[in-house]
């Protein structure tokens, strides 16, 4: 099996043919100029990672409280873990850092605070 | 009205505020001021939620509120004082401050220097002459950023977005996370202005299309947006009748470009470019009047806060440096665009330099393969093969001062691009 990945490491973008065996397993990968394009189609074939950020309604305060995952989570999970987000309310005050949901969707990341968000005066 | 003093006045708190002011009171200088029109300091970084941010400056991955927040920790460490809901009237050619605010009225501050960093704005609808009717739900893609990341609403549901610069790709993966289907970005150009990890993550991730060489070229709704029109350009941007398609949609967002805000510059008298819209300035950062310096994207449009916080240290320094009154000999090096470059800030350089010198412009295409040449008079000075140059990233090379010997003024430094064999 063949995919086509464009690389995001740089504003080259080249354009990658990545060769795929029965297993999943990578067997090939052309086209990239340097080995981190190489690195990044392994990753992207086998398991294609992204960080989340969004923001949560929070009470006691008017502004929301911006979030993201701790570390890079699977892609598939991302419609799961967004549907997660929605129902999600904090109340201020919120320290930066603080963690706002432990062990998203079994993945084992944390959900932290991006930013310090004190109670409304 | 009684007149307040301060050494260094700087207008705007977002990231080229907070830099400059960092450094000018890292550099021994006791008074100072920062003036934000906003309620928080921060800047556009406040609703820059995604991550990406830092890379360069900090080696790791934050995002937009993290990076500000880190500058904002370290000014209240540095007691720097930034009074927030007050906004500047006007800057005066010597540095008189008009700003007025609830809580303290209208006010005027005499400086010893002034730093401008008030930032850019987006493009509005005006400026692109689209047709169509005047209904709701036409935004920017700044303006429907702020809804959702700071006010916490949609402003709605079914989206196209005119532009494919980076605000625009980012607004499509924010607009579908939080439940909003976007069903087409529009780039008028044959190629993107954003980066190519936005183009990856932003719209394949979420199967939104990008249509290269289409424009909005109808807009309809009574009240209301109710649909958009995409026609295919021609190579002189021109749409091509028949290749009309309809979009149902209730909101157009418009990521089409960023102007630097100047307007309190020009009414202090300070030349404006009109390949950058910012400030002419020298490598100090000094604007056309003595004593009022720019910094960040009120002098150019970056597309990394990183760069804008390294250019604002150095314009916070030179700041410092001119109320200590130390003054260097006025020789000016100019600076001209040549081939394949635009808006190169500074646009002259103090001969001798006092320290290294780093020249940033924009490629006015792409060029694969190409060399950055920088000369004065026949002579080389600086050389740089790079794979690629492309509008959307602005090139930036550091020249050592020891480079700049032998040079007196008497003919421009030229920076071009030099094509290489494809």
């Amino acid at each position: 099996m063949e995919q086509m990945i464009t690389c995001i490491n740089c504003p080259v973008g080249c354009r990658m043919k990545v060769t795929l065996n029965e297993a999943k397993e990578v067997v090939s990968v052309e086209g990239n100029t340097c080995p981190r394009g190489r690195k990044y189609a392994m990753q992207e074939c086998t398991l294609p990672l992204r960080m989340i950020t969004a923001v949560i309604p929070a009470e006691h305060s008017a502004t929301p409280l911006s979030v993201k995952t701790a570390a890079p989570v699977p892609k598939h999970l991302i419609p799961q873990i967004m549907k997660q987000l929605r129902q999600l309310r904090v109340s201020a005050p919120v320290q930066m850092g603080q963690v706002i949901l432990p062990d998203i969707c079994g993945t084992g990341v944390n959900l932290i605070a991006t930013r310090p968000l004190p109670a409304d005066q | 009205m009684n007149r307040e003093h301060v050494d260094i006045l700087i207008i705007g708190a977002g990231p080229a505020g907070l830099a400059s002011a960092i450094a000018a009171r890292e550099d021994g200088i006791e008074s100072l001021l920062v003036l934000e029109r906003e309620s928080q300091p921060g800047g556009i970084l406040r609703q820059c939620i995604h991550n990406g941010f830092g890379l360069h400056r900090f080696s790791e991955e934050l995002t937009g509120p993290e990076y500000a927040q880190r500058d904002i920790d370290r000014a209240r460490e540095l007691k720097i004082p930034i009074e927030c809901d007050t906004t500047v009237l006007s800057v005066s050619p010597d540095r008189v401050v008009t700003c007025i605010s609830r809580e303290n009225g209208l006010r005027q501050i005499e400086a010893g220097a002034v730093i401008l960093a008030m930032g850019c704005r987006e493009r509005p609808r005006g400026a692109l002459c689209t047709p169509g009717t005047r209904c709701a739900g036409i935004y920017s893609a700044g303006t429907a950023q702020r809804f959702v990341n700071l006010e916490g609403f949609m402003p709605g549901q079914r989206v196209v977005i005119l532009g494919s610069g980076d605000i625009g790709l980012i607004m499509a993966r924010r607009m579908t996370l939080q439940g909003a289907k976007v069903l087409a970005c529009v780039e008028i150009m044959p190629y993107s202005s954003g980066l190519n990890r936005n183009i990856v993550q932003c719209l394949q991730d979420y199967d939104i299309p990008l249509y290269l060489s289409h424009t909005v070229t109808d807009i309809k709704g009574r009240e209301r947006l109710e649909s958009v029109t995409v026609s295919r350009v021609d190579e002189r941007r021109r749409p091509i009748p028949g290749t009309e398609m309809e979009f149902e949609c209730d909101t157009l967002l418009l990521s089409v470009g960023l102007i630097p805000e100047n307007e309190l510059s020009e009414g202090a008298g300070v030349s404006i470019s009109p390949a950058t819209s910012g400030a002419v300035v020298s490598d100090s950062f000094e604007t056309s009047v003595p004593g009022i310096f720019a910094c960040g994207n009120v002098l150019h449009v970056h597309d990394l806060v990183d760069h804008v916080s390294s250019e604002s240290f150095r314009a916070g320094h030179a700041a410092a440096a001119f109320v200590r009154s130390e003054k260097r000999e006025s020789v000016f090096l100019f600076v001209q665009d040549g081939e394949g470059v635009r808006g190169t800030v500074p646009q002259k350089i103090q001969l001798p330099p006092a320290q290294d010198v780093t020249l940033m412009f924009r490629p006015s295409g792409v060029f694969r393969n190409a060399s950055a040449v920088i000369s004065c008079g026949g002579k080389e000075l600086f050389r740089r093969k790079a794979m690629i140059f492309t509008p959307g990233e602005m090139a930036s090379y550091t020249l050592k001062a020891d480079s700049f010997a032998g040079l007196d003024g008497s003919e421009p430094l030229t920076v071009r691009i030099e094509k290489g064999a494809e």
